[in-house]
């Protein structure tokens, strides 16, 4: 699953990203923020009206907002 | 150690509470100025260590890591490693980490602590951390990074005393005493700050999570828009509202400053110097001041309650419709006020051609110095009247300025991300933080410097530019049996005379060509030079009437009406254009940036008075 098909509430481990897809500065600011394989995350919002972009997610202590499209570079598994 | 005062960094991640902190240790003591080369802020100033020796603090922009992704951060990298010309290296750091974020700011702190400078923590927002239910043992910290750690509030000046001893002990050891950590890997890093963090958490419990139940509201994909629009429609209601009693005291001031020069001097150049050029040339400018600061109060407000980023979050869809993302939202909000701040607030985007785009489309949104001219020109020739429950046509025509504004903003940014900058699509990624109450000490300090920055600027450009137009307009004198105006006669009347051909054809006269040559230098200016023009030129029972009224008889309504479509786009600011070239390192996009915008006002004027003069107002 990648983080943009996360539903709300569900926290989940970073399992993968795709820095390939993502531009570099993107990717090094993305990596600043703290993602990285084995991080936890959780879709805390959704952006406005019907386009549901961007994203609102917890990592860490700390909520940072994302694009739907930078997301789906982000996979992430469910941790039980 | 050198015999100079010691020079002190603050350095921290964004949103650690560096500035308050700064705040807390210098107080009002601050220098404002720009890093050579670079329009980055620089602030500055004095604190004192408990023995009473002096230090000299700086506070850094803040930054994610020693690998910069913008300008600001490139700033801090390169003064912190003492690579940044004409800035001497900081003696000692001060890391500012959240308390609450230790996982992130840990792993900049880490790389701060590997360069071996002396250095202290100040673990801050600490009471923040305990709200969210977050307990943390200081001294695990400490024995942990090997360098002092300080917990502290700065926003209630808790724990300054500590540090600053602290911070003193540190300048005063010898260098051998300090450990040198060798230099981390990248992945390293993050899992070495993971690791510590989860060493100083002591006890972690679900705290009120008041931000995440603010965020449900405010984000709200229906709810978050209808809320920052009002809030928007609030903030520009409240500019004119709110600032309707201290114009008046201040245009009261003025009125009697003029009775008292002209009571006191006799009739002559030296009277009509200082009562027609510099009174009512500076004293047109100056009663905007309330405005100006109301509007800015609102923009600190905003940012300092963490709601900007908010606001940026819920434009960020429709800004990405036009090539820009939510990152250019805070700059253009912010250029409401005055252009300036707003461009030199678009070092934080990332994306070098949405940057270049939001420089170029700032001067489009209606900034404080244009109300002078709009409320000139709308209490001239638009009547008083109401339009409906509630609306008057005056404010009606006033908000269709700004829109205005906005929609050439969008479209432009289109056009110039599309055609100019080829950009391939914006991003937009950010970090939330917290909310928090605003600290009316940090907003009242912020209001200040505004408010000497206003001022300085109304006592030399301003000042400047309304003694030489004065100068212009009242030489050579018109002898007195020719018939010819004083104005017509004058310098400023003959070079206005070249402008008229090219202005004629937008339905410009030539109190409009003459009022065009200063208003170069700034905006609002153009008020001034018609009061100028009109106190030199006119008799006393006009100038009784107050400016509004002497223009209403002397111009048309399409003439009027093309003016303020002129202003919406005219790029009229040496400021904002002396910006734009500093912030992008040439002449080459303020060049393009005047050319573009004279355009657009030209058609727009054009258009305005043709499609005015033909329903035959």
């Amino acid at each position: 699953m990648t983080l943009d098909q996360l539903p709300f509430d569900m926290p989940a481990r970073i399992s993968a990203i795709n820095w390939d897809a993502i531009d570099a500065t993107e990717g090094h600011r993305l990596r600043s923020l703290g993602f990285d394989s084995g991080i936890m995350i959780e879709v805390l919002h959704k952006g406005i009206l019907l386009w549901h972009d961007p994203l609102a997610v917890r990592i860490g202590r700390m909520t940072v907002a994302l694009r739907r499209k930078v997301a789906a570079a982000v996979s992430c598994e469910l941790d039980y | 150690m050198t015999a100079s005062v010691p020079l002190v960094a603050l350095v921290g991640n964004p949103n650690a509470g560096k500035s308050a902190l700064f705040n807390a240790l210098t107080g009002a003591r601050q220098k404002i100025a720009n890093y050579p080369g670079v329009t980055v802020e620089r602030k500055s100033g004095r604190a004192a260590l408990p023995d009473g020796r002096p230090v000299e603090l700086i506070d850094l922009p803040g930054a994610y890591s020693l690998q910069p992704d913008s300008l600001d951060e490139s700033v801090t990298r390169d003064v912190v490693l003492g690579q940044f010309e004409g800035q001497r290296r900081p003696d000692a750091l001060v890391i500012v980490v959240d308390a609450g974020n230790l996982d992130n700011h840990l792993r900049f702190a880490l790389e701060l602590i590997g360069l071996g400078l002396p250095t202290v923590i100040a673990l801050n927002m600490i009471d923040l951390a305990r709200r969210d239910g977050l307990e943390l043992d200081a001294d695990r910290l400490q024995s942990e990074l090997g360098v002092p750690v300080v917990p502290t509030v700065a926003v209630r000046k808790h724990g300054l005393d500590p540090l600053l001893e602290t911070l003193g002990a540190q300048l005063a050891a010898p260098e051998s005493a300090r450990s040198v950590n060798p230099p981390l890997a990248r992945g390293a890093i993050t899992q070495r700050a993971h690791a510590i963090a989860r060493t100083a958490i002591v006890s972690e419990t679900a705290g009120r999570q008041w931000t995440r139940r603010l965020d449900s509201v405010l984000l709200h994909p229906l709810a978050g828009i209808i809320i920052l629009l009002t809030l928007l429609f609030v903030m520009f209601q409240a500019v004119y509202a709110w600032s309707e009693a201290p114009i008046g005291w201040i245009e009261a001031g003025f009125a009697m400053l003029t009775e008292a020069v002209n009571a006191n001097l006799p009739d002559g150049l030296l009277r009509s110097l200082i009562a027609d050029g510099i009174i009512a040339g500076v004293g047109a400018v100056l009663v905007f001041l309330p405005q100006i600061l109301i509007l800015f109060l609102f923009i600190l407000l905003l940012e300092s309650t963490g709601y900007m980023t908010r606001a940026a979050f819920v434009m960020d869809r429709m800004m990405a419709a036009v090539g820009l993302s939510g990152h250019s939202f805070i700059p253009l909000l912010s250029s409401f006020a005055c252009a300036v701040p707003g461009i030199m607030a678009t070092r934080t985007i990332m994306d070098a051609k949405e940057r270049l785009a939001t420089i170029l489309i700032a001067p489009l949104m209606t900034c404080s110095a244009r109300l002078p001219v709009y409320t000139l020109i709308i209490g001239a020739f638009i009547p008083a009247q109401s339009v409906g429950p509630g609306i008057g046509l005056q404010g009606l025509v006033l908000f269709c300025l700004y829109i205005a504004g906005i929609i050439g903003a969008m479209l432009a940014a289109a056009v110039i991300q599309r055609f100019v900058t080829h950009s391939r699509g914006s991003s937009f990624l950010i970090e939330m933080p917290r909310y928090q109450m605003p600290r009316a000490h940090d907003i009242a300090l912020g209001l200040w410097q505004r408010t000497v920055v206003f001022l300085q600027r109304a006592g030399t450009i301003i000042f400047a530019s309304t003694v030489i137009l004065w100068a212009l307009l009242s030489f050579p004198k018109a002898p007195a049996d020719s018939g010819v105006g004083q104005v017509e006669y004058s310098i400023a009347g003959r070079i206005a005379d070249g402008i008229e051909v090219v202005v004629r054809p937008i339905g410009f006269n030539h109190d409009i060509a003459i009022a065009l040559i200063p208003a170069m230098a700034a905006r609002e200016v153009a008020v001034s030079a018609l009061a100028t023009a009109y106190a030199i030129d006119g008799d006393e029972e006009a100038q009784a009437q107050g400016l509004g009224m002497q223009l209403a008889g002397k111009w048309s309504l399409a003439t009027a009406l093309a003016f303020l479509a002129w202003f919406v786009f005219a790029p009229q600011c040496i400021s904002t254009i002396a910006v734009t070239r500093r912030e992008t390192g040439g002449w080459k996009w303020p060049g393009f940036m005047v050319g573009y915008l004279f355009g657009l006002a030209y058609i727009a004027a054009g258009i305005t008075y043709w499609t005015a003069r033909s329903f035959g107002l």
